[in-house]
């Protein structure tokens, strides 16, 4: 009878599951998840009575915020869009690839300090700080759209019609659909990326909201967040392509400050500023070699230890908290109003940046690697158990099929995981990216050495810095392209 | 057993079944015939709802778990009987005992070297006969299947229908095989057009007058 030989064979995917498990778990001991404030859950209570006490003169500073916060979405966005657009007709180049793929694997906040550096406070920092790593990655999504449309229109009009009134009779129209979807989808992308930029001295959302929480004034913290909510909440509403030549016409003068361009910076920052110190002081590449050994050893590779340590952790959080949260929205679990509770919960969390989430926990407890971990599990995990939970609608089950969670590990985790899996090791390369950044906040990764080294006014470490960053997330991404391919795991358009 | 009066089933604007009135005995075998969109598959559904607790299903597109091996697929049938954690536990380490009742109702029907094969990998036959084996998995007297021969050659539609008839006290099963029907079944019912249009004793039935109406 029972053949005791025959085992269970155990498929790839669930290999590469126990192995992203156990690294996570040999991880655990080395990670610092400890709460280092006298009073963390006293603290939480008064943030959330002040959820209970809004009060109206809250409001002022917030809405001032939101304008701005807003305006530098859409300038900064819209900006990306033409630019990656142009891109987008050249990728096909190696040069444009590998370029666009440098500049997305620095973080827009990286970006926004340095352009700080190099322009103050004027608004081109804002700017160019979302617009270029947007350029980027609307060039690759623009191209991958381009590529998979139907050409042959194209090709029988263009020989008599030219390249270029061809493109926009044969092409664009098919595509049009396409790029609008993304690129509505990127300016919600946009308005977290401008609001998170307020945390290094723009005058958007981050700003307002990190003075309004060291001053402990929590009512204005919720004015803002709830303001921000109803922004992204709204957005299908007021953001109509019609209107779009409006906000562009008004926002350069919200953004507008009375600050200017030091040419004198601009030339400074390239010349001197940037150029590793030995080689300024003419110790030659000795010197250089030992400078960088010496920031290789005491800086990067703690901050890249630290870095992989914090994004294991948080990949595995939000792979957990994604399979136990989709089936709150999920049509095969719960009724209307269930699902209702479930995707209030699931919007808010993907709504809140992991920026201020993590600065919010961060305050809370206090610096250590646990407010990190938990913010970038709250809100990848709430972004992936909202996709499976969709995609979970669209199976079918047999009318006798079990309930609960008989019904929840039987019929459906086994249909939607391959699918999970795709989502997750997609946001894998995101989730290392905000590791990384999440250093300004004092957690130990590479950026709280990036972040150090600028206030040392020693940017040529923070560049060699944000260049190593950079080739990690690169690394990243290239193990993820590879699992999933070799688990043949697609993630279909949204 | 079952007993419909005047039932009658709509499906988007379209009257799927019309006044349906039919009782079945317990302990009787009774073959829906009819060609494809006659109603077969809907009445075995009502069927199905008027006492889900009691009865084994087999529906026609299996509801499998492609995913999932063999062996999880059949002990599907049999959730309901053993405790959540047992069946978690199940699900990570197969526990002995389970397995050995899953591979001994797979032996019946020829299934038995694939026990923790994923289903995905299995032929359409073989996917027909991990549906039917969950069926019997299930600790029920009544079967309610649809279609569940189509996709087995005329040798294992025989094994198959030897066995369930020897399993399941009462079966209501959908088929268009009639020279299987009459072999295997006390009573036949003929759909067409959402209408019974006949109802008989197998005995007092003849293969020619079948084919006519009921053929594919």
């Amino acid at each position: 009878m029972a053949n005791n030989s025959v085992q269970l064979r155990r498929s790839m995917r669930w290999k590469i599951s126990w192995l992203f498990i156990l690294l996570a778990a040999v991880c655990l001991p080395f990670s610092d998840l400890s709460i280092n404030t006298y009073d963390p859950w006293g603290e939480l209570g008064r943030l959330f009575s002040g959820l209970l006490q809004p009060s109206l003169s809250a409001i002022d500073k917030p809405f001032h915020a939101l304008l701005q916060t807003i305006a530098f979405a859409i300038l900064g966005v819209s900006a990306g869009s033409l630019i990656g657009f142009g891109l987008a007709q050249v990728f096909h180049f190696k040069l444009i690839r590998i370029l666009c793929a440098s500049i997305r694997a620095v973080h827009e906040l990286f970006w926004a300090l340095i352009f700080l550096q190099i322009f103050g406070l004027h608004p081109l920092t804002g700017l160019l700080a979302l617009g270029l790593p947007y350029a980027a990655t609307f060039a690759k999504v623009y191209a991958e759209i381009l590529e998979e449309g139907d050409r042959r229109p194209y090709d029988r009009v263009q020989q008599t019609a030219g390249r270029v009134s061809a493109f926009f009779y044969a092409r664009l129209p098919d595509l049009w659909q396409h790029f609008v979807t993304y690129t509505g989808y990127r300016l919600e992308c946009g308005l977290r990326s401008s609001a998170v930029l307020g945390f290094v001295g723009l005058p958007t959302l981050g700003y307002y909201l990190s003075t309004a929480f060291m001053e402990g004034v929590y009512t204005e913290v919720w004015a803002l967040l709830i303001l921000f909510y109803l922004v992204i909440a709204t957005m299908r509403y007021w953001l109509r392509p019609k209107l779009l030549p409006l906000y562009l016409l008004v926002a350069p003068f919200i953004i507008a400050n009375d600050s200017e361009i030091s040419l004198e910076n601009v030339v400074r920052f390239f010349s001197i500023d940037i150029v590793p110190s030995p080689l300024r002081n003419g110790e030659g590449l000795a010197g250089l070699w030992q400078w960088l050994a010496e920031l290789v050893m005491t800086e990067a590779l703690p901050g890249i230890i630290n870095t992989l340590l914090l994004t294991q952790l948080a990949l595995v959080l939000t792979g957990v908290l994604a399979l136990f949260w989709f089936p709150f929205i999920s049509k095969l679990f719960f009724q209307r109003f269930g699902r209702l509770l479930g995707n209030l919960f699931l919007v808010v969390m993907r709504s809140t940046p992991e920026y201020i989430l993590a600065f919010i926990l961060l305050m809370l407890w206090g610096p250590s690697m646990l407010p990190a971990v938990i913010a970038l599990a709250l809100h990848n995990g709430a972004i992936i158990g909202h996709l499976i939970g969709r995609y979970s609608d669209g199976i079918r089950l047999r009318i006798n099929a079990p309930k609960g969670l008989n019904r929840y590990a039987y019929e459906v985790v086994p249909r939607v995981y391959n699918q999970f899996l795709a989502f997750l090791f997609y946001r894998w390369e995101i989730i290392q990216r905000e590791t990384a950044i999440l250093g300004i906040l004092g957690i130990t990764t590479l950026g709280f050495y990036i972040d150090s080294a600028i206030q040392d006014i020693r940017l040529d470490k923070a560049v060699v810095l944000i260049v190593i960053t950079a080739a990690l997330n690169v690394l990243i991404d290239g193990i993820s392209h590879t699992i999933r391919a070799r688990l043949r795991l697609s993630v279909s358009p949204q | 057993m079952f007993r419909l009066e005047s039932a009658k089933v709509t499906f988007q604007g379209k009257d799927a079944l019309t006044d349906i009135t039919l009782s079945i005995p317990e302990g009787q075998k009774v073959a829906l015939i009819g060609r494809s969109g006659a109603g077969k598959s809907t009445l075995l559904n009502l069927l199905y709802q008027q006492r889900p607790e009691d009865i084994s299903l087999v529906p026609q597109d299996y509801g499998l778990v492609s995913s999932l091996s063999l062996y999880h697929n059949v002990y599907m049938g049999k959730l309901g009987t053993r405790p959540l954690w047992y069946n978690l536990m199940n699900l990570v380490r197969p526990f002995k005992q389970s397995s050995d009742d899953v591979q001994s109702v797979l032996a019946e029907l020829q299934l038995d070297d694939k026990l923790f094969e994923p289903v995905a990998q299995l032929s359409g036959g073989q996917q027909q006969r991990a549906a039917i084996a969950r069926a019997m998995i299930q600790p029920s007297e009544i079967l309610c299947a649809d279609e569940p021969v189509s996709s087995l050659d005329e040798q294992q539609s025989k094994l198959v229908m030897g066995i369930l008839c020897k399993r399941f006290q009462t079966l209501v099963l959908a088929m268009h095989d009639i020279d299987l029907a009459l072999e295997y079944c006390d009573r036949i019912i003929g759909l067409d057009m959402g209408r019974i249009t006949m109802d008989a004793q197998t005995a007092a039935l003849k293969r020619s007058d079948l084919l006519e109406l009921y053929g594919e």
